[in-house]
């Protein structure tokens, strides 16, 4: 698929010595939801911040919609939105005046219809003549949203998008993002609420410590999600996988008192029924059993554990 | 050249300078109204002329430039200070704009703020003391480079500044006192011996004598040589903000 972001090997040491980013390479496809996942400090933000221009890189190249981010920062730049993590906003200022002058700082002349679009996609409309000081902490976040797509970018990143947002706001947010994703914009957003990755990213990133650990789509991740074992403590240990069942994902544990069946949750039928049936048939009995389930989080924490 | 970027940042400065208006226009104005009411007017009449000049008149020039050094250096300084406070800078940074075209934006927008104040005072001091100029073009292009060199120097200010204290520090602690030192109320040729050759290391009193020429044709110095030392410190100051933007300082980690 055709790719829009493309970093190679980037690499961030700040001033005081701190490494930040060891070498990331990252191919963003084209119209697709990007979810990097990583805890506080694994370089998120500072990806974000080499990208789109706060933050000078110390190694490697970014590529962005066919532009060389530093060689070809103004036509990079253009492409690309940002709304950053903290609210940061010019208090005095009222809505409509605050989005005209983003999309005049980014290049484009004025255009009253696609901000009146802006605003009323992201509910603001309404209070398009308040001055920003006045607004609401969430409203605050959606005029900081209305900014970075004031110029049409085809790029947005969204920095921690629902970092202390309501329930409900988080529902309107992730709508708003698969309503752009259908306007052909791609989008990248750092969270570490894996909820929102799953619900939102076609593509899932782990970074830690300034290192992508892992790349996948989301799906395909699910599927590995969607495991789920079962494991049944035997009465007598066994010593190999009984005659007849080695057609069954099994697999002895703890010196053969252990009996662990993998299956697929998401399949119409687990199979368990029919492998405990055998079982019986077999005379191998057990004393107690319990399922378990991998969710995305446990492998994102073994990930970053096994990394740290 | 972005100049859609140019052009919102300038509004932008523009715009906030209007919705300020009290803080911004009227009290620099009523502040320099009070000097020429009481060194002008009430003081003034019972001071000898200066080098042929009334003392009412002689001090309009030195105090339009005080008003002038005061505000360029807080309207550049503030208008780059406030987004760096308020974190709004993230916008300016990731925005497709060249260094020259910020600078062009805030310093314009600083520069053009101070040479509209600077001739509301020179309209309001005619209201209290009468004063001729004599050579209006070199007046009017003093008064712009003026304006554009501390609109810069005060920008960069803003940029060093990492707080409210180290904001208003150059302004008081510096141009005040280099003003009122730099031959605003006096001709320098009234200093004692050694106290005259002092000030000739004080660069306002190059800034105040050549516009004080621009007035009378009467000067401390010659006109060449302030207008060589003016063009020199905004030279400074140009090749100071180009390494800021070169290296990132203060700005980019």
């Amino acid at each position: 698929m055709e790719s829009i972001i493309s970093i190679q090997g980037l690499a961030k040491t700040y001033a005081g010595g701190f490494q930040a980013l060891k070498g990331v390479d990252l191919e963003i496809r084209k119209g697709e939801i990007f979810a990097l996942l990583g805890p506080n400090g694994a370089g998120k933000t500072t990806l974000i911040g080499i990208v789109c221009g706060l933050v000078r890189m110390t190694g490697g190249r970014v590529i962005a919609d066919g532009h060389d981010i530093q060689k070809d920062y103004r036509a990079a730049r253009m492409k690309i939105g940002l709304v950053p993590q903290e609210i940061s906003t010019d208090a005095f200022e009222k809505v409509w005046d605050t989005v005209k002058f983003s999309r005049g700082l980014f290049g484009r002349a004025p255009n009253d219809a696609h901000l009146e679009k802006v605003l009323k996609d992201l509910s603001l409309w309404d209070k398009r003549g308040e001055k920003i000081m006045a607004l609401s902490g969430g409203m605050k976040r959606r005029v900081m949203i209305a900014k970075a797509l004031s110029h049409e970018p085809s790029i947005l990143f969204l920095d921690e998008p629902t970092a202390g947002v309501d329930v409900e706001l988080r529902r309107d947010m992730w709508d708003m993002v698969r309503g752009l994703r259908e306007q052909g914009v791609t989008i990248i957003l750092t969270t570490h609420y894996i909820e929102e990755a799953e619900e939102m990213a076609d593509r899932i990133g782990v970074i830690s410590n300034g290192e992508l650990i892992l790349v996948e789509d989301k799906d395909v991740l699910m599927r590995k999600l969607g495991k789920k074992q079962l494991t049944l403590q035997l009465q007598e240990p066994l010593t190999a996988i009984p005659a007849g069942l080695e057609a069954y994902p099994l697999e002895l544990a703890a010196e053969g008192a252990e009996l662990v069946y993998t299956f697929d949750a998401q399949a119409e039928t687990t199979g368990i029924a029919e492998l405990m049936k055998r079982l019986a048939e077999r005379g191998v009995d057990f004393k107690d059993l319990h399922t378990q389930e991998s969710s995305l989080e446990d492998i994102f924490v073994s990930l970053v554990r096994a990394r740290a | 050249m972005n100049l859609h970027a140019v052009r919102a940042i300038y509004l932008f400065e523009m715009h906030r300078w209007v919705r300020t208006i009290v803080q911004s226009v009227a009290a620099p104005v009523i502040t320099t109204s009070l000097y020429f009411i009481v060194f002008g007017a009430a003081i003034g009449s019972r001071m000898p002329e200066i080098n042929g000049v009334s003392y009412g008149a002689f001090i309009v020039p030195g105090l339009l430039m005080l008003s002038i050094l005061t505000e360029s250096i807080s309207n550049g300084s503030f208008g780059i200070y406030m987004p760096k406070f308020a974190g709004t800078i993230y916008e300016v940074l990731s925005a497709p704009i060249s260094a020259g075209e910020v600078v062009l934006g805030y310093v314009g927008a600083a520069a053009s703020k101070s040479f509209v104040l600077g001739l509301v005072i020179l309209a309001t001091a005619r209201i209290f003391v009468p004063y001729e100029i004599n050579h209006p073009f070199v007046m009017l292009a003093f008064l712009v480079l003026t304006s554009v060199t501390f609109s810069l120097f005060g920008f960069l200010t803003g940029i060093w500044a990492d707080g409210w204290e180290k904001l208003s520090i150059i302004p008081t602690l510096v141009i005040t006192p280099l003003t009122f030192l730099g031959g605003s109320f006096y001709s320098i040729d009234m200093l004692p011996g050694v106290w005259k050759t002092i000030a000739l290391f004080n660069p306002v009193v190059y800034l105040v004598s050549g516009f004080r020429w621009s007035f009378y044709g009467v000067s401390d110095v010659s006109v060449g040589v302030s207008l060589a030392a003016t063009l020199g410190f905004l030279a400074v100051c140009l090749a100071a903000v180009t390494w800021i933007f070169r290296t990132g300082w203060r700005l980019k980690t």
